[in-house]
This record gives C-alpha cells, sequence and structure tokens, in this order.
C-alpha cells in the first residue's frame, strides 16, 4: 500500500502550483488528473499573470509554452452599433518581468505538470478521483476508478475546479448545488488568424499582445462580460454570463457568442480567420460569500474549489496558483510537526486572509449578486456612454453648450438623476 | 518466459495532415502515440506473462522524448524498458533500424535468454511493416508476421503457436522459440492501467543504450546505413463507393443470380 505526504487532485494552475511546490520542499507528493494530460481540459480565456506565476515558477516565461505578452489592455462598452473604449498600452508591460500573458491552457499546464515531474513529484492521468477515504473523521487517502486504485496520504490537497463535486459531496466543506447567480457559463473559440493580419489590426509590434474586456453588447443585458485576447497565430474570443440570467432570459452560451462575434464593432477583427476549437467551462462567480470550508482534517480546498476567482478583474489562475502555493506551505510546516488535524492546518486560513485573495474576494462580495439584481452596468451604461460620445464627436452646427444640454437632457430621459446618484453610490460601494 | 516488446512513438496520424505541396505530413502540433499495433503485441506479451510468468521487456529506438512511451510501456506492466537513443541512430530507414534493434535484443539476450520478440505489424507513419521480418532475418529465428494471437505456449518444450491472419481466413502455425511476432491490431483488449502500475511507470526511469553500449558498425546506422530513397509521395485516390445493385422485389432470383454470378468469379465465394 503505497502511502505519500500528500495528494493533489485536479492538475490545474492550484493543483500543480500546490505540486511543485511540495515536491520542490522535498515532500513525497502525487497529483490524480482525470485528463489525458494537464491542460487536456482545461478553459481559460486566458491571460496569465507574470508576478504571481513567478512566486512559484521563477523567471517562467524563459521557457514556459506563452503566447504573447500583453503591452495593452482595453475596456470596451459595447451597443449593437458603437463601442465606447478605454485602454492603456504602456512599454513597461514589455519588458521582463512583464506583467501578463496570453496562453493556451493545455501547453501551460502541461508545462507544469513536467516542472512537478522534475522536482520529483508523480502526476498520474486519465484516472479519476470518486471518492475521498475517510477514518475516525480524518481524511487519509482517495479512491480512483482503477484497480487497486486507493491511494493514502497525510494531506489531500483538493483541486478539481469549479465542479467541485468532492468538496460539496464526499468532504461535505461546500453546499451541495451551488446557486445558479453564483455561477457563470462561458465559451470561447481559437479562431486562427495569421501573425501579421494579428499584428496589424491590433496595431502591435512583433510578438506583442493586447486584450479587449467588454461589457454591454457582448452579453445581451446579462452580468457578464466578453473578451477578444490575442495569441500567437489566433485570437481567443468568448463571452460568459451568470448562469441565472441564462435560464432567465433564455438565450443559450453559443448564441450569445455568435451575436457578439457578428457584432459590427468585432467582426473585423477576426474576420477570415478559422476556427478551430470551441470549449464552454463555468466560472465560479460566488466569491467571498460563497467560499467553502476551506481546511478540515487532513485535507485543504484551493483554487476554483475553493470559490477564488475575481471576476471583475478576469483574475482565477493566479488566485488558484497562490492558494495552491499557501496550502502546499501550510503542509511543509505542518510535516515539520507532525500535525495534519484540522487544527495543524489551521495556517491556512490565516495565510490567505493575509494575502490578496480574501483581501479581494471580500472587497467584491457582494458585487455579483448586486449587479444580478441591478443590470443596468451592463445594459443602459453602455448606451448612456455611446450617446454622450456620439453627441460629443457629433458636428452638426449645434452650439456646444446647447450639445452639452442636449447630451444631459437624454442622458436623464434614460435614467433620474436620483437613479443615476444611486447608481455611482452603488457601483462605488460594491467594487471600489 | 522473456518477451523483448519493440515499440515505437509515433504522431497520432488520426490528427496528422498532409501538406498539399510538399505531399509530407504535418508534424507540428500533432501529439505522439505509441504506434497502436505495438501496443496489441505488448498486451499479448504481458498476458503471456500473466499465464507462464517471467518478464517482459520493451524496447524503442528515438530520440530522448522517445522515454515517454516506455513509461507508458511500464505502466501496462511491463518489467524493464530501454531507450536506444544516439545521435548516430538519426535518420533510420527500416534497415537501419532492425540492425539497431537486433542488437539490442541480442545484447539483452545475453544478460537473461530472450524467448520471443513481439513487434507490431506495422507502424501507422510508415506502414512499411520491414522492422519485424527485418530483425527475425538478422538474428536467425523463425517469423510470424499478422498474428491474431498467441494460442498455445509451451516454454519447456520451447513451442509455440499462433493464429495467423492470411489472405482468404487464418491459420495455425506453431514454430520454436526463440520466435519473433508481429501483431494485428485489435486483436485484443489493451489493459486499463492499474495504480500500483501507473505510479511504477512515473517513478521509472529506462535505461538508455547508444552506440557505446551497442558498439555497432558505423556504416550500417543512420542516414548512411539507410538505402531507402523516397521517389515520390502522393496521396493516393479516394477511394469510389462499390457497384450498386438494384434490387427488384418482383423478381427476386434476378438479384439473387446477378450478386452471385458476381461473386462466384472473385475469391470472397469459392466455386
Ligand atoms: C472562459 C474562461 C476564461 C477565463 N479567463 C481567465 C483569464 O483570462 N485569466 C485568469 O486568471 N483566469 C481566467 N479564468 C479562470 C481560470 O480558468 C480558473 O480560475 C482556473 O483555471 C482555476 O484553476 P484550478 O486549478 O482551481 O481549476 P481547474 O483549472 O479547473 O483545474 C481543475 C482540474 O481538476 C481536474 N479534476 C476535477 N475533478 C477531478 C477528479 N474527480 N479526479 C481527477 N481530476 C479531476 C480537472 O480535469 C482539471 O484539470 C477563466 C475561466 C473561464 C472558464
Amino acid at each position: 500500500m503505497e502511502k505519500f505526504d500528500a495528494i493533489v487532485v485536479g492538475a490545474g494552475p492550484a493543483g500543480l502550483s500546490a505540486a511543485y511546490t511540495l515536491a520542490d520542499n522535498g515532500l513525497d507528493v502525487i497529483v490524480i488528473e482525470r485528463g489525458d494530460y494537464p491542460g487536456a481540459k482545461n478553459v481559460m480565456g486566458g491571460i496569465l499573470y507574470s508576478e504571481p506565476t513567478s512566486q512559484i515558477f521563477p523567471d517562467f516565461w524563459k521557457e514556459a509554452p506563452l503566447e504573447r505578452p500583453i503591452i495593452e489592455e482595453n475596456y470596451w462598452l459595447l451597443t449593437e452599433g458603437s463601442v465606447t473604449k478605454v485602454g492603456h498600452r504602456n512599454e513597461k508591460f514589455g519588458e521582463a518581468p512583464y506583467n501578463a500573458f496570453s496562453v493556451f491552457r493545455a501547453h501551460f499546464d502541461k508545462w507544469m505538470g513536467e516542472e512537478v515531474k522534475k522536482k520529483g513529484g508523480l502526476v498520474i492521468c486519465e484516472t479519476v478521483v470518486e471518492d475521498i477515504i475517510q477514518k475516525d473523521g480524518k481524511v487519509i487517502g482517495v479512491s480512483t476508478g482503477r484497480t487497486e486504485g486507493d491511494i493514502y496520504a497525510n494531506v489531500v490537497i483538493v483541486a478539481e475546479g469549479v465542479n467541485s463535486m468532492l468538496t460539496q459531496k464526499a468532504l461535505k466543506m461546500q453546499k451541495m448545488n451551488m446557486k445558479e447567480d453564483q455561477l457563470a457559463v462561458a465559451v470561447k473559440e481559437v479562431i486562427y488568424l495569421n501573425e501579421e493580419k494579428i499584428e496589424d489590426r491590433f496595431a502591435l509590434e512583433k510578438g506583442f499582445g493586447a486584450t479587449i474586456e467588454v461589457i454591454g453588447d457582448a452579453t445581451k443585458g446579462m452580468v457578464g462580460t466578453a473578451f477578444i485576447y490575442t495569441n500567437k497565430e489566433s485570437i481567443s474570443i468568448g463571452t460568459g454570463a451568470l448562469m441565472s440570467q441564462m435560464i432567465e432570459k433564455k438565450i443559450s452560451p453559443n448564441d450569445l457568442l455568435e451575436a457578439f462575434k457578428s457584432n459590427p464593432m468585432v467582426r473585423p477583427l477576426i474576420q477570415g480567420g478559422e476556427t478551430k476549437e470551441y470549449a464552454g467551462h463555468m466560472i465560479p462567480e460566488g466569491g467571498y460569500n460563497a467560499m467553502p470550508k476551506l481546511y478540515g482534517n487532513g485535507v485543504l480546498v484551493v483554487g476554483d474549489s475553493a470559490q477564488m476567482v475575481n471576476g471583475f478583474h478576469r483574475e482565477g489562475s493566479n488566485m488558484a496558483m497562490i492558494s495552491g502555493k499557501l496550502a502546499a506551505e501550510t503542509i511543509v510546516e505542518a510535516s515539520g510537526k507532525g500535525d495534519f488535524s484540522e487544527k495543524g492546518l489551521a495556517s491556512y486560513q490565516s495565510k490567505l486572509e493575509e494575502s490578496f485573495i480574501i483581501k479581494d474576494l471580500k472587497k467584491y462580495k457582494n458585487a455579483s449578486e448586486y449587479f444580478d439584481h441591478n443590470t443596468e452596468l451592463f445594459s443602459l451604461y453602455p448606451e448612456l456612454a455611446s450617446d454622450a460620445m456620439y453627441n460629443f464627436f457629433k458636428v452638426d452646427g449645434t452650439p456646444k453648450k446647447e450639445m452639452q444640454k442636449k447630451m444631459m437632457r437624454e442622458i436623464f430621459a434614460k435614467r433620474s438623476k436620483t437613479s443615476l446618484a444611486k447608481d455611482m453610490y452603488n457601483f462605488w460601494r460594491v467594487l471600489v | 518466459m522473456h518477451s523483448v516488446v519493440c515499440i515505437k512513438q509515433v504522431p497520432d496520424v488520426t490528427e496528422v495532415k498532409i501538406d498539399p505541396e510538399t505531399n509530407t505530413l504535418v508534424r507540428v502540433g500533432v501529439p505522439s502515440i505509441v504506434n497502436p499495433y505495438d501496443m496489441n503485441a505488448l498486451e499479448e506479451a504481458l498476458r503471456l506473462k500473466d499465464q507462464y510468468g517471467g518478464k517482459v521487456t520493451v524496447i524503442t529506438m528515438g530520440p530522448p522524448m522517445a522515454e515517454e512511451i516506455l513509461n507508458k510501456a511500464v505502466g501496462h506492466g511491463a518489467d524493464e524498458g530501454i531507450l536506444l537513443s544516439d545521435r548516430a541512430f538519426a535518420g533510420a530507414d527500416t534497415l537501419a533500424t532492425s540492425y539497431v534493434l537486433s542488437t539490442a535484443v541480442a545484447k539483452i539476450s545475453e544478460e537473461e535468454k530472450v524467448d520471443l520478440i513481439f513487434c507490431g505489424k506495422q507502424a501507422i507513419d510508415g506502414d512499411t511493416a520491414q522492422v519485424g521480418p527485418g530483425i527475425a532475418a538478422r538474428l536467425k529465428m523463425p517469423l510470424l508476421t499478422y498474428i491474431n494471437g498467441v494460442q498455445e505456449c509451451d516454454p519447456e518444450q520451447n513451442k509455440i503457436v499462433v493464429k495467423r491472419k492470411v489472405k482468404s481466413g487464418y491459420e495455425i502455425t506453431q514454430t520454436q522459440m526463440p520466435a519473433v511476432i508481429t501483431s494485428n491490431r485489435d486483436i485484443n483488449d489493451v489493459r486499463y492501467e492499474t495504480m500500483p502500475d501507473l505510479i511504477k511507470a512515473a517513478r521509472f526511469k529506462a535505461k538508455v543504450w547508444g552506440n557505446k553500449e551497442l558498439q555497432l558498425d558505423q556504416k550500417q546506422l543512420g542516414l548512411n546505413g539507410s538505402p531507402t530513397m523516397v521517389r515520390d509521395i502522393f496521396a493516393p485516390e479516394e477511394k469510389q463507393g462499390g457497384e450498386k445493385i438494384h434490387f427488384n422485389p418482383d423478381k427476386p432470383e434476378e438479384t439473387v443470380d446477378m450478386i452471385v454470378n458476381k461473386l462466384v468469379p472473385s475469391v470472397v465465394v469459392p466455386n
């Protein structure tokens, strides 16, 4: 019977970061992944952040398979026939240590898996963890779908992603069946275009990349966003919205993406490209209020399984990786004391509280729910921005003073002054 | 029983495209797999081990990354894996490949006598089916190609009985061991790895033998030892659908006659 120091369930950024840190500290760790290889089934937009990644894999950009360093980030407020844009390009983002990269998870996760192996960690794929083995109220291992498939360890790290069946059912650390306003459904396509075309269309120097986050018509007024990211030889384009709203509006994720792709503001960017991949995935949006119990007797929960996503800033992979690292550090300390009880692992919670993860999740804790009930930001405001900008730029002989009055009149016709003030206050409260 | 199974890493041809200009395989970004025929050969060897005991050694000639297929074989239950890798081996055709493989088998046999050598019938990236026969010729061993399974094996008497696929059916053949066997595809269900075997595979480090270990004749290696010349590569014409025979419900005899007249002259229905 094999007994390891730690078992990690799931080879995503959370699980692999945990495994790498454990192996790097000389612990005997095994990762179990159901996909053919790490990343085989994983979906992300995907923008990977440099600073958190290098906390685990220093200088990763020198070897890891990355697409483009991101030097420009944009927000678009989209209506059916107009777009209002804000963005920022900075040369500093184009220099080591960089700020962010576009990546393909199928390549990047696989690379992380190889790094884990280099440190002596074991990565076993094509194997599903079906249950958690518990004895006397303590987690002691996992059972897999294979013959002689039970394996044992001092600690199990659950890094199973958003569809957290083990956390819910076997461990009862999370409520059964997450609520529909705590999950977003996202779909993504990878559209192939040659490098020069991409660089021309996004006005980029060779090899660099840009992102666009889109609010408004992209989600047909639902709470959600769309995105367009440049890869080396392709563009990742996707849309996502709260499941509750998709059900309410009876809009399928696929139709949403098709509508977004055919919006005249978006179409020229992807024209002539060939769609080679299509993927759908869920994103946890419940945030702080929906977090499960994070540690127990012989068990820790990390990444998406612990609802660690900041939807408003498109951050998930970074929280996944840092939570994995903190979980691993907790286990290294616990190994020193030989105490893997709930008490022995409690410092994982305080490590998270001290990190940006819980601080950020707390800050936005009411955001999803607020927007689910007040969808103005996603429908009305892009319209208002469009009207204002249209009047501002239009030259038709109207004196400027009159034009400004007209602009305000039109805005107040769509939303009263008090409502606007309230919205501003609320946006401020949930977002800032 | 000691079996040696020769396996090869190949691009997954179900995901390969042909470059329409050069007619060669576009291999970039295509995942690598174990040649599927070789997996059935390995499974057959493992079943003999399950039944008669002994050992299964897998060997592959290839670049350093080919080590991963040896780990895969160990995950299925192979006991030992040796990677035959050297710059001098690069560019080998079937002649040079069988030279390296047969020398490796001979070296393995010096340490622990080899009873059977298994190969896949052919590799899906070249479809030549020449390496197995090449090994048998060089080692002067009996050769059983296109087998659909081992029917009997008698390690005491050094006898083996196999079922072979031949043009008009099957043939049961017996021969003396040591022998070389090349295996058809889908003749057995490749086993689902057990957890302990997978853990063993994840920890497994293959031995690597290069020219230093094998002491080969440089002239017979790699490109130098490969007389094969590719004259032309072309995509085969797409197969047209077969002839359709119209069925007349009023005169079924007529249709039957027509079919019989077509089938009898061919080999399908003996006269
Ligand atoms: C469309 C989309 C776009 C996104 N864009 C971004 C972005 O641009 N930037 C960003 O930072 N984040 C983004 N995210 C979020 C990010 O993808 C996640 O936060 C991150 O992947 C979480 O990592 P994880 O390791 O917790 O989970 P996952 O990456 O989901 O990994 C979980 C792993 O566990 C395996 N698994 C699950 N159950 C079992 C089991 N029982 N047995 C064995 N294996 C199991 C799975 O196969 C999977 O490999 C996006 C998400 C989506 C859906």
